[in-house]
């Protein structure tokens, strides 16, 4: 079973390199242009007087996975915390510029967040199922924005956990305790739960950080089948990673953009020598 | 690279040595202190249970406490009275007690409204008993006229309250940001995620809070003086004055009768017993939560 997974995930990062190396003739030119799912602009962040981001602007290109690299600190997981405006439940954070999702600037006061976190929808770093069973794990999100009937939910937990590859594993044990689940389990019931309430955009924030090489390989080749449906933005610190997963990906230091755009150039030729640098391991 | 860390010929026996006697005269301090606590808790236990065990009979529980001068007798007004007082202040301060606590740890956090609860809640924590049973004589009992079991409830829920608000707080603060944010990252509003999650993730530590607070209310008996005062006969009836285990525990004791003193000891060896199985309770069910 295992054995499998890794041999499919391999399988699909060929694929799609592949399918890269046919050119991207606008992720080339360093902005993707195409219909972008969300725009950045000119965004400042402050954590009280210490600034975390410094005039960043970028488009997030709709059913891409965009990734985020950088050294530690540098403001990657900021600016994916900017996106779902979870920077709002500490008081002194503060965001000005603008982040444009469907045309409207979402930093915008009167901007409900809620609304605004069932549509952007974010899994972390730790593995964080909810202290209950795994059905209603999946459940609990989906009854804030919807009156499903039994039967519709019984569809949609189904649904979304066969989108996180972990129908075939938890089927028989629905009503088992979430906690219950291997560590690799947890994580893609935090992506089943995620995407279960229909968000358009997914943020995942060093998802397999905390997980064995096994259970990365899935939530690798998850993240691939999900960007059909689903804008992704992804936060790593494993750059063999980004390289495998991602369309797009941003190298930020010290809370600026300094290169962005498709994967191949980043990684194969980068305008930048901080870039470089960082990506051939001679700083980082 | 590596100079400059030491070497093990670099080591100061007496540096060593002394850390060594250190570490043994500590050793030695704390396992008296430990024994003597453990030996003061066994004989309290003991004295109760060679005493009291004798008086635990069936009449024990099922008569009313003996007039004077009566033979025989029991404790079943004072053990039925415990239980409705210490009962309805539970169902009282339970929820108030788990509502506070909810609001300081994830509503009022560091505000400065917070900050006064916390400081009220502190100083309720360690007022004496007795100043609550007078102020509750002062509202409850002169206002009325006469003593009642509800002015006995009403002043356990004002001991029992800030420790169930404290340890619920205190509960909640253990559960990992990380844990919340994911609540929120759904779109779930605050109150919604306290109660759907974070509360869940601590309900064993928040049980065994009220557990301990019922504990502590069931050997209370200074407020109980003031205000429920005692009755001598089988009574459900809140509003008079209710017979009660710390009560009739303190009134027999000092008796010159022996077979009070003897009702008395059997009491004292009850209350002892359920507080004893109250806190082995609270933790079973703690060990079991963080364990889960």
């Amino acid at each position: 079973m295992n054995d499998f997974s890794l041999k499919v995930g391999t399988a699909g990062a060929m694929q799609k390199a592949a399918a890269r190396s046919e050119g991207d003739a606008a992720g080339r030119a360093g902005q993707p242009a195409v219909d972008p799912a969300v725009r950045v602009r000119n965004l400042d962040f402050y954590y009280g007087k210490f600034q975390g981001l410094k005039k960043v602007s970028l488009d997030i290109a709709r059913h891409k996975v965009t990734a985020f690299i950088g050294p530690s600190g540098c403001g990657k997981s900021t600016l994916l915390r900017v996106f779902n405006r979870m920077y709002d439940l500490y008081p002194g954070q503060r965001a000005e510029g603008e982040l444009l999702f469907n045309g409207r600037n979402v930093l915008a006061k009167d901007q409900d967040v809620n609304l605004l976190r069932a549509k952007i929808g974010m899994v972390f770093q730790k593995p964080t199922p909810f202290p209950m069973t795994i059905y209603e794990n999946i459940a609990f999100g989906v009854r804030l924005y919807e009156s499903l009937n039994g039967r519709d939910m019984d569809e949609r937990v189904e649904w979304s956990l066969r989108k996180a590859a972990l129908w075939d594993e938890v089927k028989d044990k629905l009503q088992q305790s979430g906690l219950s689940l291997s560590g690799g389990q947890q994580q893609r019931l935090c992506i089943a739960r995620t995407v279960a309430v229909k968000p358009e955009v997914v943020l995942l924030d060093e998802p397999t950080s905390a997980l064995d090489p096994i259970s990365t390989a899935k939530v690798e080749e998850l993240v691939n089948e999900l960007k059909a449906e689903y804008t992704i933005a992804i936060v790593t610190h494993n750059m063999q990673q980004a390289a495998r997963i991602s369309d797009y990906t941003a190298y930020m230091y010290l809370g600026e953009l300094v290169e962005f755009g498709d994967t191949n150039q980043i990684f194969i030729k980068p305008t930048k020598k901080a870039t470089e640098d960082y990506i051939t391991g001679r700083f980082g | 690279m590596a100079t400059n860390l030491p070497s093990f010929t670099a080591v100061d026996p007496g540096l060593y040595r002394r850390r060594k006697v250190t570490n043994a005269v500590g050793l030695v301090l704390s396992s008296v202190s430990m024994a003597l606590g453990l030996i003061g808790l066994l004989w309290i236990l003991w004295t109760l249970a060679y005493n009291g065990l004798s008086a635990l009979s069936w009449d024990f529980f099922t008569k009313s406490t003996p007039a004077p001068g009566s033979e025989g007798g029991g404790m079943a007004n004072a053990i039925l009275g415990s239980l409705m007082i210490v009962g309805f202040a539970a169902v009282v301060s339970t929820p108030i007690g788990i509502l506070a606590g909810v609001y300081l740890s994830e509503f009022g956090r560091s505000s400065r409204f917070a900050q006064a609860t916390r400081f009220v809640v502190d100083i309720m924590l360690s007022a004496p008993s007795i100043v609550i049973g007078l102020f509750v004589f002062a509202i409850a009992v002169a206002t009325v006229g006469h003593f009642s079991g509800w002015a006995g409830s009403l002043a356990l829920s004002l001991i029992a309250i800030p420790v169930v608000v404290r340890t619920t707080e205190n509960m909640l603060n253990l559960v990992p940001g990380s844990l919340r944010e994911a609540a929120f990252a759904l779109g779930a509003p605050r109150w919604k995620v306290s109660v759907s999650v974070t509360l869940r993730a601590v309900k064993g530590g928040v049980v065994t809070g009220v557990l301990l607070a019922i504990a502590r209310m069931i050997g209370e008996t200074a407020p109980l003086l003031f205000t429920a005062l005692n009755n001598q006969f089988f009574s459900t009836d809140m509003a008079q004055p209710m017979a009660n285990l710390p009560v009739v525990i303190f009134n027999f004791a000092m008796s010159p009768y022996e077979d009070w003193q003897k009702l008395a000891w059997g009491g004292a060896f009850l209350i002892a017993l359920v507080v004893l199985a109250i806190n082995i309770a609270a933790r079973v069910l703690f060990r079991d939560k963080v364990q889960a």
